[in-house]
């Protein structure tokens, strides 16, 4: 068996593999806030509490109503929306004029208290949520099994992202949103509604948080703290990636996925540490990201 | 400005790592007579090991004081708890206060072996009781020891590894890897239990460290599975060991290999659900359903708690119980008499029998072996563990004679 640096090449494609899976969730995850930014100029740090709401709101639906994944799929992530409209509505729009220091602060007091209430309603080990049946089992690869449900994830998350930019950079909408952010008085003038449009925007960017909550529900532990736990490197795929920027935030959160997982072979013990690592030689050589714009 | 943006991010990141601030909910601290006795139980109340220990561990600590008739000389016992955030400095911040300012006379619980060896030095150093019962490494009464103070109530890291280890490898389960968290508790654990399987004739052909709070397994799975070993062992715990078992469930690992989890209870089965986690093979140091006494206690714990116990939370009653009952016997609350107190009387309650607190602190008790449930067995809620084998207190932890605790080096 051929062998690189004294790793089978099958174990490193297995890896790689893996790299890819993990970074279709950052990817999706950093797209919402990296939409968020851009439109709306806000620092979500609410973000991971979106997402551990929509892998809960998927575990009640499931339990509390017996409703399916596949319904969850639609409803769990249009329960989050709602709370960040409301949200959005009455908290948050106070603070746009503000520095983002004050709107950073905000949505952290939101994570810690959202996160309080699942913490204290259902403990912190967290309640399963079983693979839907159609997913059960592996294909072969060849060089390894790839699960089901993992491959599915990459293909919902690569489509979701793929759309999203779609929108934003290529339709009608997309322009319209555009405009708002970049001078709302006059796209106002030319009569389009503003504050709807910020309002649906944040609703959509934490509506996808929601969406990566259920797609991680089954191979993870629906746990309050899911969310804590992988926000940190979702900010620092955004940084790395450019703040805003939606292709930096989804390419960066495939390649720091993949960097991630051949950490994982060759230096187990630093997994946790290489995307802050790469963040702080990226914001050395090009301090607005790979993909950002200096303003 | 948009450096700025940055630097506010990072800013922001390192507040969330960090989040919380010590929110130590000690009571007012009450009369400074040392006629009345106090009790301290410190936990991790809110992160990754609060449903292993947590409020769980204070209902129980009360329970205690409640059936112990809540007065000692007259006098109310006094309860005050605290979350140490699984962080040794501010576990140890706490335990000074409640030693030096508050007139605690005894800590209870310490789970996290980092918390659980700075309270116990501290413990050492200020001349109090300390009971350990949620940690598990074997430096408490070794390395560490503080025969004078310390006591080690639930399991160690050297009987998990022999109570499971040895069982499997005579069960044919010969070649071993280890997925290993990367910190004290793991590597205690990896070591102790590979020396089990070595001696017992198999063999450890490898293990990956993982960081503490990995939400994603896979990647070590797949080196767990490369390794082609019977058997793989997890040296993690809470919600690493569940995030572990799911993956290799989905991965489908658990056809050729089997897991052994070293360090597993009840509430982690329960969170993953019998469906992913059946077969598995785990050890406990009590289980809710072994007998009448053990039903009746977990029921009354339910009825407050609204989920059963685990060993830990019955180890925490039967240690706060026992040693109300050691300063009863002994009419005072000072640290010697009380100690020499709580070694002498051996334990007999729902959690032990015949329990004994040795020399060098390590309470020695009867250990479990479980397997999980499959879900068509289970006929309850909570009905998880079929007993595979009970190990004897003296085969389940070391000898004294070979405990490496240089307070006893004569």
């Amino acid at each position: 068996m051929t062998e690189i640096f004294g790793v089978p090449t099958q174990a490193l494609m297995g890896q790689l593999m893996i790299g890819l899976v993990n970074g279709s969730f950052y990817a999706m995850l950093s797209l919402g806030l990296a939409v968020i930014f851009g439109m709306l100029n806000v620092v979500n740090f609410a973000h991971g509490a979106f997402y551990m709401m929509g892998a809960f709101f998927s575990w009640m639906l499931l339990n509390y109503f017996g409703v399916n994944y596949w319904w969850s799929l639609l409803l769990a992530p249009v329960g989050v929306a709602l709370v960040g409209i409301v949200i959005e509505k009455t908290m948050l729009r106070w603070l746009y004029q503000l520095d983002h220091l004050y709107g950073l602060l905000l949505t952290f007091g939101i994570a810690l208290i959202i996160e309080g209430i699942f913490r204290d309603q259902y403990g912190v080990s967290g309640q399963p949520y079983d693979l839907p049946e159609i997913f059960k089992g592996a294909f072969d690869l060849g060089f390894m099994m790839l699960p089901k449900y993992r491959a599915w994830v990459v293909v919902a998350c690569l489509s979701v992202c793929l759309a999203t930019w779609f929108v934003i950079e290529r339709t009608r909408l997309g322009s319209y949103l555009r405009a708002g952010t970049e001078n709302p008085k006059l796209a106002q003038a030319f009569g389009i509604n503003v504050p709807l449009m910020v309002t649906l925007t944040y609703a959509f960017g934490v509506g996808l948080a929601g969406l990566a909550g259920v797609l991680a529900a089954p191979v993870y532990q629906v746990s309050p703290l899911m969310g804590s736990n992988i926000i940190i490197v979702v900010f620092a795929v955004v940084v790395i990636g450019g703040m805003g920027s939606i292709l930096g935030a989804i390419l960066t959160g495939l390649a720091l996925g993949l960097i991630e997982g051949l950490t994982k072979v060759f230096y187990p013990e630093a997994s946790a540490t290489v995307v802050f690592v790469i963040m702080a030689i990226v914001l050395l050589i090009r301090p607005a990201g790979l993909f950002g714009r200096e303003k | 400005m948009m450096k700025r943006k940055i630097l506010t991010v990072l800013v922001a990141a390192t507040l969330f790592s960090g989040a919380g601030i010590a929110a130590a909910q000690t009571a007012a601290a009450g009369k400074a007579s040392d006629d009345v006795v106090k009790i301290g139980v410190l936990s991790d109340m809110s992160g990754v090991y609060a449903d292993y220990g947590g409020p769980g561990a204070v209902t129980a600590a009360k329970m205690a004081i409640e059936d112990f008739g809540g007065k000692m000389f007259g006098k109310a016992i006094e309860i005050v708890s605290a979350d140490h955030q699984n962080k040794a400095d501010v576990a140890k911040n706490v335990t000074q206060q409640w030693f030096d300012r508050d007139k605690v006379d005894a800590t209870f619980e310490n789970l996290n072996s980092a918390v659980a060896l700075a309270v116990q030095g501290l413990g050492k150093e200020k001349n109090k009781i300390t009971v350990i019962t949620g940690a598990a490494s074997s430096r408490i009464t070794n390395e560490d020891c503080s025969p004078n103070t310390g006591i080690h109530y639930l399991m160690d890291t050297i009987a998990l590894g022999n109570v499971v280890g040895k069982a499997i490898v005579k069960d044919g389960g010969d070649s071993w890897f280890f997925l290993t968290a990367d910190y004290a508790f793991g590597h205690s654990l990896e070591k102790d239990t590979g020396e089990v399987v070595k001696a017992a004739g198999g063999k450890v052909l490898g293990a990956v460290r993982h960081p503490l709070s990995t939400s994603d397994f896979s990647s070590f799975l797949l080196q767990a599975q490369a390794s082609k070993a019977k058997i793989v062992g997890l040296a993690n715990a809470g919600g690493d060991t569940v995030n572990s078992i799911k993956a290799a469930s989905e991965f489908g690992l658990t056809k050729n290999q089997n897991l052994a989890a070293l360090l597993m209870l009840i509430t982690d089965v329960h969170a993953v659900g019998l469906n992913t986690a059946q077969g598995l093979y785990l050890t406990e140091g009590w289980y809710w359903d072994m007998n009448p006494e053990t039903r009746a206690w977990a029921k009354r714990y339910e009825e407050r708690m609204k989920k059963k116990p685990n060993s830990n939370h019955a180890a925490v009653y039967s240690s706060v119980l026992h040693y109300l009952n050691a300063v009863k016997a002994a009419g005072t609350d000072d640290t010697a008499a009380v100690l020499k107190k709580m070694k002498e009387t051996p334990i007999n309650d729902m959690f032990a029998k015949g329990g004994k607190i040795r020399e060098d602190g390590r309470m020695v008790h009867d250990m479990y072996l479980f397997q999980v449930k499959k879900p068509a067995e289970s006929k309850a809620p909570w009905d998880y563990y079929t007993l595979k084998g009970t190990v004897k207190g003296e085969d389940a932890f070391l000898p004294l004679a070979q405990s490496r605790c240089p307070a006893l080096k004569k």
